[in-house]
């Protein structure tokens, strides 16, 4: 055969042969292995370096506890995934896995001379080493440690393949596709709940994988398992999910999960997702997820070939595999007994059974005895040689007396069963240590949740699936979802095994004041003696114990070891062990992509991307857009090869000679409407609003509480109970959240709403001496002379033949007009004013031209010059403050002594010494460049632009009691040296304002 | 006099076929967010000529007119007919608040025996049929993007949303229908 360890075809499909490689070499597998099995019947254990002491590791396990067995799986250049437990990896043909922390090879590699130097690597090693001398730390420590650190090698290019996402809900989530999950989906889904049960393993059944004995319902334990599982998957009512790990149990009955999809395919579907995420929102949940095996913490224990006895077990019942030809067997409880029976069985020589326990006793003890099987009670395994594998045990009574030394080339191992409580734990529910067998189960639930089988401490067959029944129909009905007369489901079942409690810490040879190197934690390399270190190093609680050893901190989290690492520390310290402490249980169970975390929020589903009807108008034009928060703005439109400089001169200069077309279309827009809309204006804005007539509009300025400006806008009235509110574009989701916040908190009592009506209208902005000209054969039904519409005027008619709303304002200082039309006739009515405006030499212009050309004007930008701490004065906007008024949100907060000081920081202009110095924005100002640093800064540049129309540079700056330095030089220091300004008003071009009538 | 705009979808052209789902924009249709107290129901619904639901999660349809309840005072009006709702609200002489916003929201209509899942992709309320009922309706989410989902059929919903965040959220259903 050409896996010489491949003693049967065990549940495979022997039809199918799947090549992969191992570090390079090749070999084959069958459909149905995982890259373990297929390695060990290869004969292949070595598979990996330890963490720290690069040790030669092989597989311990057959699940997704696996500490030890971590390679590469590279399927292309971008997909290498590293840390990849070669017991959960399905094969698939072509696989190609890579062994990891090794150089130049697994089997020699240079860095095992950190194994020589283990006396000096103990526990806490890096924290009391690299303390000194200081310096030393950043050049020389941090960078070696950096080099050395770390498991495997992350790819280095974008991760190309995508991951899906899935809210779901039921009545009853089954985590865990074990005999009592199977039982439990199958109780609940029988009263026409809605279940989903999920699975980590290709195909439910759990241990039924190496259980043989196992009988129920009249069928041998596998084959109940998968007839159930095809009956449960047949109901419309149920939801199986295999390859799926619940990874987290948060709030609410919210449980993640994970299920893998592509990983055991040779050449997945393109469309297809690699993994997706499920959060599964379940009225109860029923956790079946069993028990984890522990391995004996002996001297030696980490060789390769030596494995849990559950796993040798799987290996050989489902895989078909034999660990070794002259197996031995370590244990301190009963279920390792059946490893023993079932190789004999197949025909492996067992060496020995070597059990701790002076007289062991049983149907599996009886059993191993009757087929030959020499059993070693009260003795132990107290060395082991072997260089790359095992080779020979050393085994020696327990009460003393000569050690003898035993050939095996693999070693199954078990100390007992530790119930896998996890999800229990992180769900919040308190863990209670039962002193009799030694082990956490769940005690106090504090969300609805049921824990059936292995998982609950319940070790027969028989109870357990018994106990599951209960569960899953019990969960149904508290779900509510159990409807009419559903039939009790009832179920046989029986299994002459029993697991017995074990032992858990060091095993004899490994006991306090022995050198031996006895793993607990095989994926960070902590021994026993570790432990006992950190414990007489001062740790107390084993939270400490934990960090000061690293113990359990490793990706497999110490599944294996937490329990003898706490043991380990409860008899150094010479206390129970609930009185030591668990560590807490986070999310998640077993590690989990980032991809599968992120879903579908890549690329250009990361965020939604906002743009206005005219941008396919925009892009056909070649303009360049600039983000906006979601939102894509035209930010110039370069023609003929313009840069940007060029682009915006050229629109700057049209705008005011002819006129330019802007599309506002993002500006925030809420609708305000209800008898007291009036009276609500007057309480969130500044402004007074009650006299504003009927069809006019008035530039208004909001305040926090604090009294500084939150966002601006102009609004206009268009009937005495509606008023038209545009907001910044930024700032439009959140000023409608504070309107809203202070209706319904403070004055519920009006009768007024809000409704956003930002993305109702396309707002195409006309500005320019020539804008009436260009818009007047547009407009029907409105007078667009100055006498009938006057700057800040808002008229309702129509434009192209469809409802407007437009506006005459300018945030240029030109004669300027909006047209609002509804947003899905943005685009035509555009096209309609561009070719209007071809006539008149206008242009279309962008955001750019649009920040130039307030800032001639000194009009501000909230956000921009002002940063949450400015107020309507330090603006230069005090006129915006209603004298009269007694109340609005903000008033208190002005009267504040520090926010009438003289001192403050005012809005002002400045003018470079140089007029074709540009400043930069966000440049400090300082009085005196001579002054030693670090120099007294007096304020900050907010904008700053080359005005083509002004022919110079101009900014706005916020500087200390600005307005009372006018024509004060001030400096604005830079790297090079320091740029002579001018303190001048605001407003650089049309000072009188005659141009809105221009 | 120039000729009339001519009206655009934000949506147009966009359409999935798959098997066991169909992503389509629905056509124009006006629509009203109406906010109103209490007492103005009666005389609002004699109005817009159906009752207004006051459950949570309801809608009430009448011809091509729906009304969606939103919350305790808001609903969301669709006239697939294209009447003018602000008109007929003016009629009531009842205090309420009736903006027009038939061109903020554009609407996907999702069809086919996977649509639970598809909108299970980014939506997390449930969708089975015996918790969102046909003709059930609610404000929620879809990814990152608000929408208002409206069963109206057995394996059909609508999905209102925002103008600017149509595409995102036909992209996010396209991609999503594609894996189901």
């Amino acid at each position: 055969m050409i896996q010489p360890f491949r003693l049967t075809t065990g549940r495979l499909d022997a039809a199918e042969i799947l090549r992969f490689t191992f570090d390079g070499k090749s070999y084959t597998g069958l459909a149905g292995d995982t890259l373990a099995s297929a390695l060990l019947a290869n004969g292949v254990h070595l598979v990996g370096r330890s963490f720290k002491y690069h040790r030669p590791r092989g597989i311990l396990s057959a699940g997704a506890e696996e500490p030890n067995a971590l390679v590469g799986i590279h399927r292309d250049a971008a997909r290498k995934t590293p840390n990849v437990r070669a017991t959960v990896q399905e094969l698939y043909d072509g696989l190609a896995a890579v062994s990891q922390n090794r150089w130049p090879s697994l089997g020699f590699d240079v860095g095992g001379l950190n194994n020589l130097g283990a006396p000096f690597f103990s526990a806490g090693f890096y924290y009391k080493t690299f303390m000194w001398p200081r310096t030393a730390w950043e050049r020389l420590y941090e960078p070696i440690i950096r080099r050395a650190a770390g498991l495997g090698t992350a790819p280095d290019r974008p991760d190309p393949d995508h991951y899906s996402n899935r809210f779901a809900h039921c009545d009853v989530l089954v985590v865990g596709g074990g005999a009592a999950g199977l039982a439990a989906a199958l109780a609940a889904s029988e009263t026409g709940a809605r279940v989903i049960l999920a699975d980590e393993q290709a195909v439910p059944g759990g241990g039924l994988r190496f259980e043989t004995g196992a009988v129920i319902d009249g069928k041998p334990g596998w084959e109940w398992a998968q007839e159930t599982a095809a009956k449960l998957a047949a109901r419309d009512n149920v939801r199986l999910l295999t390859r799926t790990t619940g990874f987290g149990y948060y709030a609410q009955n919210m449980l993640g999960l994970v299920e893998r999809l592509t990983d055991h395919l040779s050449a997945p579907d393109v469309d297809q997702p690699r993994e997706r995420l499920w959060q599964v929102r379940a009225k109860r949940v029923v956790l079946a997820t069993g028990a984890i095996e522990r391995h004996m913490v002996f001297p030696g224990n980490d060789r390769p070939g030596i494995m849990l006895a559950s796993a040798a077990r799987a290996y050989l019942n489902h895989f078909g595999v034999a660990v070794g030809s002259k197996v031995a067997v370590y244990t301190a409880d009963d279920s390792a007994y059946a490893t023993a029976v079932d190789l004999k069985k197949r025909g492996v020589e067992v060496a020995a059974v070597i059990d701790l326990r002076p007289t062991p006793r049983g149907p599996h003890v009886e059993e191993s005895r009757e087929l030959g099987i020499e059993v070693l009670a009260g003795h132990a395994v107290v060395g082991t040689t072997g260089r790359l594998r095992v080779r020979r045990i050393e085994v020696a009574p327990v009460y003393g007396g000569a050690s003898r030394q035993i050939e095996a080339d693999a070693l199954a191992t078990s100390s007992g069963w530790t119930p896998a409580v996890h999800l229990f734990s992180q769900s919040r529910g308190k863990l209670a240590f039962d002193e009799e067998t030694r082990r956490f189960l769940p005690g106090q639930y504090v969300q609805d949740a049921l824990s059936v089988g292995a998982c609950n401490g319940t070790a027969s067959l028989t109870d357990a699936v018994e106990e599951a029944l209960r569960a899953g129909a019990k969960a149904a009905k508290e779900a509510g979802a159990a409807k009419g007369r559903s039939k009790t489901v009832k179920l046989d079942a029986r299994s002459p095994e029993a697991w017995s409690a074990g032992m858990a810490g060091a095993a004899p040879g490994a006991e306090a004041g022995k050198k031996a190197m006895a793993f607990v934690d095989f994926q960070n390399d902590v021994t026993a003696k570790d432990i006992r270190q950190a414990v007489q190093e001062g740790m107390r609680s084993i939270e400490h114990v934990k960090r000061f050893t690293t113990a359990g901190m490793a990706t497999d989290q110490g599944k294996t070891s937490n329990l003898h690492a706490l043991t380990i520390a409860s008899e150094m310290l010479g206390k129970p062990v609930p009185k030591v402490g668990l560590t807490t249980f986070r999310p998640p169970y077993t590690p989990v992509t980032f991809g599968a975390l992120v879903g579908h929020s890549r690329g250009a589903l990361f965020e939604p991307t906002r743009r206005t009807p005219t941008h396919a108008w925009a892009e056909a034009q070649g303009a360049v857009f600039e983000d906006v928060g979601q939102w894509k703005r035209a930010w110039y439109f370069p023609q003929g090869g313009e840069d940007m400089h060029a682009a915006v001169a050229r629109e700057c200069l049209t705008v005011r000679h002819s006129a330019g077309i802007f599309d506002a279309s993002t500006l925030g827009k809420i609708e305000i409407v209800g008898p007291d809309a009036a009276r609500f204006m007057e309480l969130m804005y500044t402004n007074p609003w009650q006299k504003l007539g009927i069809g006019r509009c008035r530039y208004g300025i909001m305040l926090r509480e604090d009294g500084f400006i939150y966002d601006d806008g102009v609004v206009g009235r268009l009937a005495e109970d509606r008023f038209h509110v545009t907001t910044t574009t930024g700032g439009a989701p959140r000023v409608l959240h504070h309107m809203e916040d202070y209706l319904q908190t403070e004055f519920p009592d009006l009768k007024v709403w809000l409704t956003s009506t930002s993305e109702q209208w396309a707002t195409i902005a006309v500005q320019g001496p020539k804008s009436r000209d260009i818009i007047a054969p547009l407009v029907e039904g409105i007078d667009l002379s100055d006498e009938a519409m006057p700057h800040m005027s808002v008229r309702e008619g129509r434009v192209c033949g469809v409802p407007a709303r437009l506006f005459r304002i300018s945030f240029t200082g030109e004669r300027g007009f909006e047209i609002n039309v509804p947003a899905d006739y943005g685009l035509s009515v555009w096209e309609a004013v561009w070719a209007e405006g071809q006539k008149h030499g206008a242009c279309a212009y962008g955001t750019e031209t649009m920040h130039v050309l307030r800032a001639e004007k000194g009009f501000i930008i909230v956000g921009q010059d002002t940063d949450g701490t400015v107020t309507p004065d330090d603006a230069g906007l005090a006129w915006a403050i209603g004298r009269k008024k007694t109340d609005f949100v903000g008033i208190r907060g002005l009267e504040r002594p520090d926010l009438k000081a003289p001192e403050r920081r005012q809005l002002v202009g400045l003018k470079t010494s140089d007029p074709k110095t540009v400043l930069e924005e966000g440049a400090q100002i300082v009085a005196d460049p001579n002054q030693p640093v670090p120099m007294k800064m007096i304020g900050f540049v907010t904008s700053s632009y080359w005005s083509e129309n002004c022919g110079r540079s101009i900014a706005l700056a916020l500087v200390e009691g600005g307005r009372e330095r006018m024509g004060e030089r001030l400096y604005v220091p830079m790297p090079e040296d320091a740029i002579e300004v001018e303190v001048v008003p605001m407003v650089f071009f049309d000072e009188k304002g005659e141009r809105t009538n221009g | 006099m120039a000729e009339t705009a001519r009206r655009i979808s934000a949506l147009e052209g966009r359409a999935y076929q798959g098997p066991g789902i169909a992503l389509n924009p629905a056509a124009p249709a006006s629509r009203l967010s109406l906010r109103a107290p209490e007492a103005s129901l009666a005389a609002l619904s004699k109005a817009l000529g159906l009752i207004l639901p006051r459950k949570p999660k309801t809608t009430a349809e009448s011809g091509k007119r729906a009304a969606l309840w939103l919350g305790p005072d808001e609903w969301l009006l669709i006239d697939e007919g294209g009447a003018d709702l602000t008109v007929l609200c003016a009629k009531a002489s009842a205090l309420h608040s009736a903006v027009d916003i038939s061109h903020r929201n554009t609407a996907i209509l999702v069809a086919g025996e996977h649509t639970e899942d598809v909108l299970g992709a980014g939506c997390p309320q449930a969708l089975s049929l015996a918790r969102f009922p046909i003709g059930a309706a609610s404000r929620t989410v879809f990814g990152k993007a608000e929408v208002v989902l409206w069963r109206i059929a057995e394996d059909a919903f609508r999905i209102e949303c925002w103008r600017s965040f149509s595409y995102y959220v036909f992209s996010l259903l396209e991609k999503a229908a594609r894996e189901v």
